[in-house]
């Protein structure tokens, strides 16, 4: 009887979650490091639009989950002929979809924070603050897009995955898409301390 | 009647693969698809091997043209000139040049060999196979680790054919020299930020690389292939991906920090009121030790990625050739594990001079002592179970013989530098060059070879040639004693490291040491040639290789030399027993195979 096995998808993406965690904690720790070093950290307000973009972050999780649960628990498709045996309901669908826009409007969102900074004179070499925001921000968007390519090319797949592979699939991105909003709540709370 | 041990492809498995193993990819057809983008792990584990192999070579290369430097100063290496007419104008290598060379070596040894080859180029042959996999859980990020990580072989030797030449810095790129640009000398502007810029990307290769052993070893082990019963090697890969998973996850943020430094003129690495060549340079604030900091909370555990897949392949060779259990295999993967994590825990003793605080100097120094019990006990199982071993005396015993062998002789001078107290006076001096080219660097290598001269029939289906091999291994060993063993007594005498000449009357004394030194490095490097011809030779002309040459246990010897493009030719593996079952067959057969559904003699 083979062994259950956990499937590779989804431990590839709680590698990938240690691997992410552990860069941003040694980000984290050089700006300890650099705030303490010398006395020139500039304290900045963070933009309020910044808390609209969290909000958006937070709300494309529920949504995502919204459209895995459903999709999890829907029944095969009765007609294969009419409609792709696997692909998501277009309800499950718009959930999805949903995310992908809500995912793309946060990251719009974040190039505005950062338009509002530049207009108060806050570029990347301003300030170490400044750097570590910028930095922060700039590699949470990235990984997010990746997030986001994720997300569209399951939806593409979809149509031609059996039932199983797709559960993972959208469970392996839906685990990684969380953990971006984990991690921008994380940053956001360091941020407010550090600035 | 089938046979009991692998199953053919009617049974279920292709019906119901297990939970996430993937399908494996179909068959490439194109040249491209075959040899160059392939996605399957032989492939690209050969081209992590080739990469290494090149690598090495130039690696080596560079290390000659020093070591001439060093014990004739003055004379001329004619093709140098075209290389660098700057850096060696006349043939001879000016002082700054002999950094560039220096920061080179190092960073092509450490990154491009010592991690690829033992790592990721036999890794990923071997791993998937041992573990009864098709393939690696994600190939096409397999893929992608490696050709990054040949972008990021491209662009450090890119720093070669610019003006200024490569970086000065050290393979330790110490801030604030390495993030100020050009007024920190020659190579320290785009050559340094090339190098910046490489390791970055070598990181994303090599994080992707080590997701893919881990997420394979976690999620796609065969049935009856529990995790007490996969190979060592095996064990000592995955414990190495996690490893190499937090190391490299830190030295990616270090680089990104220090190219912000040199281009985008933040101020991390680099304090304020900072005067190099007489300028002022525009940075303030910076802490130069946050850079020693992260490269070195890197740079340890990086010493363990060279070396514990040599732990592996030693383990896993020994006994094929001693023809008896390695002695404590549970107390063998006990200080694999108790290593990996104190690796963490040790940095700050690259440290001890750097303006760190005293009471952490003696932080560092317990773990770092600790480590090494670890290390010791290891080696005495080794030799516990070569103890009253008839041992066959392959190539690939006498190069884990000599693995052992440096490996001891660069960890007791480790017991030294470990002390802040001795390490004060040590550090600067030929003593750490000879006892981390001894340890990690010769120690890492020999397991290469020991890997190369074991696996290489299951890889190309051909036998390496015996003779030329034994030559290879005695001609090699005495060298690299000859080369690396005066280099502590040099240090002791207190002969300072990275200098490019000797010309103070106290060191003119230790010239024809270095000279015996250089003599030494040029004949282990010639005799590497034996090697290069066995290996050319044996791919072609060798005798055709039986599925398992050796008489060994685990799952690459179930399958044809070389294996199929799905590795067990669509059967689905089944094991029994554990990698460890010599000397404990049935009559005429002195090892019991993985595979094996017979239960074992005695039990």
């Amino acid at each position: 009887m083979p062994r259950p096995r956990t499937n590779a998808a989804s431990t590839g993406v709680w590698v990938g979650i240690a691997t992410i965690s552990m860069s941003f904690a040694a980000y984290t720790s050089a700006m300890v490091v650099r705030r303490g070093a010398a006395s020139d950290w500039q304290h900045f307000p963070l933009p309020p639009v910044i808390y609209i973009n969290t909000l958006i972050l937070l709300a494309s999780s529920a949504t995502l989950e919204i459209g895995r649960r459903r999709m999890a628990q829907s029944p095969p498709r009765s007609d294969p002929a009419v409609v792709p045996l696997h692909a998501p309901a277009p309800l499950e669908r718009l959930w999805f979809l949903l995310t992908l826009w809500f995912g793309i409007l946060f990251v719009v969102g974040q190039l505005l924070v950062w338009r509002v900074l530049a207009r108060e004179g806050l570029y990347l070499a301003t300030n170490p603050s400044s750097a570590f925001f910028y930095i922060f921000t700039a590699l949470h968007a990235l990984h997010l897009l990746g997030g986001i390519a994720a997300l569209s090319y399951g939806l593409r797949r979809s149509s031609r995955s059996t039932p199983q592979a797709m559960t993972r699939m959208f469970g392996a991105i839906a685990l990684y898409w969380h953990f971006m909003g984990v991690l921008w709540c994380y940053l956001l709370v360091v941020l407010m301390i550090a600035l | 009647m089938s046979d009991p041990v692998l199953r053919p492809d009617s049974a279920p498995r292709h019906e119901q693969p297990a939970a996430g193993a993937p399908r494996h990819h179909p068959a490439p057809t194109s040249f491209l698809r075959t040899h160059v983008f392939s996605l399957d792990h032989k492939v690209i584990g050969k081209q992590y091997l080739d990469l290494a192999l090149l690598a090495v070579t130039t690696g080596m290369v560079l290390s000659w043209l020093m070591r001439i430097h060093l014990a004739w100063p003055t004379a001329a290496i004619p093709a140098l000139s075209k290389l660098s007419p700057a850096g060696a104008a006349g043939g001879i290598i000016t002082p700054e040049y002999y950094l560039s060379l220096m920061t080179m070596h190092g960073t092509i040894m450490v990154f491009f060999v010592l991690t690829t080859a033992p790592f990721a180029g036999f890794g990923n042959y071997i791993l998937p196979i041992q573990v009864g996999a098709e393939d690696m859980a994600f190939p096409r990020f397999n893929m992608m680790s490696f050709w990054v990580t040949f972008v990021a072989f491209l662009v450090l030797i890119a720093s070669f054919f610019i003006a200024d030449g490569p970086a000065i810095s050290g393979w330790t790129a110490y801030a604030p020299l390495s993030a100020v640009g050009s007024d920190a000398g020659p190579g320290e502007a785009l050559g340094q930020t090339l190098w910046a810029v490489s390791i970055a990307i070598f990181c994303v290769g090599q994080l992707i690389g080590s997701l893919n052993f881990i997420a394979t070893t976690l999620d796609l082990r065969t049935k009856g292939m529990t995790l007490a019963r996969m190979p060592f090697s095996t064990w000592a890969w995955f414990i190495t991906s996690v490893i190499g998973l937090i190391a490299f996850s830190v030295l990616l943020p270090a680089c990104i920090l220090l190219i912000l430094d040199r281009v985008a003129g933040t101020s991390f690495f680099v304090p304020g009121g900072l005067v190099i060549s007489d300028r002022l340079q525009p940075h303030s604030g910076g802490s130069p030790m946050l850079w020693q900091h992260l490269f070195w909370f890197f740079g340890h555990p990086e010493v363990y990625i060279a070396i514990l897949p040599g732990f592996g392949i030693v383990s896993h060779i020994l006994p094929a050739f001693a023809r008896k259990p390695l002695l404590g295999p549970r107390v063998f993967l006990a200080c694999l594990i108790a290593i990996g994590f104190l690796s963490y825990t040790v940095w700050g003793h690259h440290m001890f001079l750097s303006g760190m605080n005293p009471f952490s100097a003696t932080l560092f120094s317990v773990p770092t002592l600790i480590i090494t019990i670890p290390a010791t006990i290891t080696t005495l199982l080794w030799l516990g179970t070569i103890y009253g071993a008839r041992l066959r005396f392959t190539t690939a015993a006498l190069f884990c013989l000599g693995f052992v062998s440096v490996f001891v002789s660069g960890g007791i001078s480790g017991f030294f530098l470990a002390q802040p107290s001795i390490d004060t006076y040590l550090h600067g001096t030929y003593f750490v060059v000879g006892h981390f080219h001894f340890v990690m660097g010769v120690a890492s290598m020999f397991g290469i070879f020991a890997a190369t001269y074991f696996w290489f029939p299951k890889m190309y289906g051909r036998m390496m040639n015996e003779t030329l091999g034994r030559w290879h291994f005695w001609l090699t060993f005495i060298g690299v004693y000859c080369i690396f063993m005066p280099m502590h007594w040099l240090g002791l005498a207190g002969n300072v490291r990275r200098y490019s000449a000797f010309t103070d009357e106290y060191m003119q004394g230790m010239v024809p040491l270095h000279r015996f030194i250089t003599i030494g490095a040029l004949c282990t490097g010639a005799v590497q040639l034996l090697f290069f011809a066995n290996l050319l030779w044996s791919r072609w002309r060798g005798p055709k290789a039986p599925d398992n040459p050796w008489e060994a246990t685990s799952l690459e010897w179930i399958t044809p030399s070389p294996p199929p493009v799905d590795n067990f030719g669509g059967r689905q593996v089944v094991v029994h027993h554990g990698p460890n079952e010599y000397g404990n067959g049935s009559p005429g057969h002195d090892y019991v195979m993985q595979t094996s559904p017979d239960p074992l003699p005695g039990r």
